[in-house]
């Protein structure tokens, strides 16, 4: 485990540098967001350039689609982006697009980033999944602001309707949104309850805690009916200081001096 | 015999899927009305009753087309293409291999009124740039429709009546994606008719003959991608042009014409169709009340070209 959190701490770095290459993006929620990744595709996942694009690999659906520096991030770490590729994030030319775009780069899996769609996305490739009798498994990461449209709760209806228990779902939970935190534009609480309501498999965790991650995406491979649900708790900017509120730092790119300050707490912590 | 166009593709539907095992149908809860129920009895492992959620019910399918299916999700069009949003993201931008299969379009559904009526549903998706859209006009050509559809790789939009179309294509009928189909010739003018109002244009054209008015009929199955070519060599021949559509003139059928002549081949036109919300009435009644039944296109045809 402490070397994934390295790994995540490097991605860090990576998500600092391509979002001020870039002048605009999203540092906060990327950077809550990567050891969730980090696990999800280091440990389960496994993607490789060669695995990419076969029938039966296991797919990730990011639906809050802002947080995107952080899956290329890891993709460059499974080999699938070349690592200098990342700092054109953004630009005209490039195929990392600001929000994930399949077209662009078909290992994103889907297009989002409009918010609450990726959830019924993941839900249909879990379909996909049963109706071949495959065994791979469909990850769909979420933010916790997205989960206030219609739409998500659509889905929360109907996966476990469809007994997917393919279907692994982990929330981003870092109680901000744009407009201020989470619990006060619109609570979701008490999240867990009205998860389990719906039949969902619940688990809630430390969304920072790689052994915890780990922990509980190793119990959501089981098949027992019901599609699975870990609420990661996590904190906003993750790893810089400066950048750990739940709102500052949703939508705007580090200057040359931030990048400077952040780079150095993150490789403080490589040591 | 008149037949609804939701019932050729109900039927047709659920002879393709012995052929292709990997056509999957979505419904929320009005398989009855779509017909998709045909396909539903048949297949019911591949078949998907999502209940009443057309968002989810839009994302799933682009799901299961990027897993390799190829899903028709049916509904009443103005519900599902309503949710337009998510056909654009889901769908159209993730380049999901759905058909999009809307019924119960236009007026001529009747009774219901306004809010089951789809009057913008073209105008919407014209606008995704790989959207495919098709509107048959009559049983032959809905099943054609169908099986197209069936092969085809992309995003598609199959727009069907609730009432029974006459015929207007004999047996020997091929179906020619992308290609306007002329069922009447005339040198005066041309008619650019689709869906469940190219018969009604076809009488009204046929008993303008004796007003001394010679007017072609095109059917305009394939709505996107437009018969570019033809729509402008026909305003070239004819000099006077006229769209006919249960929907809104703007951004439909006459909107797509109008788009096309005004950088190609500047034209008159006179566009028949929709203007103001729909209502409720018998479908007779209504196209009577908004002027697409045989008289009213008849009439204002007469008009535009005096």
């Amino acid at each position: 485990m402490p070397a994934l959190q390295r790994s995540a701490n490097e991605m860090r770095i990576d998500i600092i540098r391509m979002l001020h290459a870039a002048g605009s993006g999203h540092p906060g929620g990327s950077l809550s967001l990567i050891d969730i990744l980090t696990v999800l595709f280091l440990r389960y996942i496994k993607r490789t350039k060669e695995n990419a694009q076969d029938p039966d690999r296991h797919r990730l659906v990011l639906s809050k689609g802002h947080g995107v520096p952080a899956l290329y991030a890891v993709l460059a770490r499974c080999g699938v982006i070349p690592h200098e590729d990342l700092l054109t994030l953004r630009q005209v030319d490039s195929y990392l697009q600001g929000h994930p775009h399949n077209g662009s780069f078909p290992p994103v899996e889907a297009s989002t980033g409009s918010l609450g769609q990726g959830l019924s996305i993941a839900q249909g490739m879990a379909m996909a999944a049963k109706l071949d009798r495959k065994s791979y498994k469909v990850y769909c990461v979420m933010g916790d602001g997205e989960s206030q449209e219609g739409q998500v709760w659509e889905a929360l209806l109907s996966a476990p309707h469809h007994k997917l228990d393919n279907l692994i779902v982990v929330l981003d939970y870092n109680k901000g949104q744009i407009d201020g935190p989470t619990n006060q534009i619109l609570n979701l609480e008490p999240l867990g309850d009205k998860l389990r309501a719906f039949n969902w498999d619940v688990q809630e965790i430390d969304g920072h805690d790689m052994q915890a991650i780990d922990d509980a995406v190793a119990r959501a491979q089981e098949e027992n009916g019901l599609p699975h649900f870990i609420i990661a708790n996590t904190v906003k900017g993750k790893g810089v200081s400066f950048m750990e509120h739940p709102t500052e730092w949703h939508g705007k790119a580090p200057n040359a001096v931030e990048t400077e300050a952040a780079i150095k707490e993150l490789e403080a912590l490589l040591n | 015999m008149a037949k609804a166009t939701r019932v050729s593709f109900g039927e047709q539907l659920a002879e393709l899927g012995a052929t292709h095992p990997e056509v999957v149908v979505f419904d929320a809860d009005l398989s009855k009305s779509t017909q998709s129920q045909l396909f539903a009895a048949k297949y019911p492992e591949r078949f998907f009753e999502m209940g009443i959620q057309e968002h989810n019910m839009i994302g799933a399918a682009a799901g299961m087309a990027l897993s390799g299916k190829k899903p028709f999700i049916c509904s009443f069009s103005t519900f599902v293409v309503g949710r337009f949003e998510v056909i654009r993201m889901s769908i159209g931008y993730s380049e999901a291999n759905v058909t999009v299969v809307g019924t119960h379009c236009g007026v001529a559904i009747g009774e219901d009124g306004y809010s089951q009526m789809a009057l913008e549903d073209i105008a919407l998706m014209r606008t995704l740039p790989n959207m495919t859209i098709i509107q048959p006009a009559d049983d032959r050509e809905a099943k054609a429709a169908v099986r197209f559809l069936a092969d085809h790789k992309s995003p598609a939009f199959l727009r069907l009546t609730r009432q029974g179309l006459e015929d207007l294509h004999g047996d020997d009928y091929e179906f020619r994606f992308g290609k306007a189909d002329v069922i009447r010739e005339g040198s005066d003018a041309v008619i650019f008719a689709t869906g469940g109002v190219v018969y009604n244009a076809l009488k009204a054209a046929e008993e303008l003959e004796s007003e001394g008015l010679n007017i072609r009929v095109v059917n305009i199955h394939t709505i996107a991608p437009l018969d570019v070519e033809y729509v402008v060599q026909a305003a070239k021949e004819t000099g006077r042009v006229i769209t006919v559509e249960d929907h809104s003139i703007i951004g439909g059928l006459g909107g797509a014409v109008a788009e096309v002549l005004g950088e190609r081949q500047p034209t008159l036109m006179k566009r028949i169709g929709m203007t103001e919300y729909g209502r409720s009435g018998t479908p007779e009644d209504l196209y009577v009340h908004f002027g697409l039944d045989k008289n009213g296109i008849k009439r204002q045809v007469a008009e535009f070209l005096k």
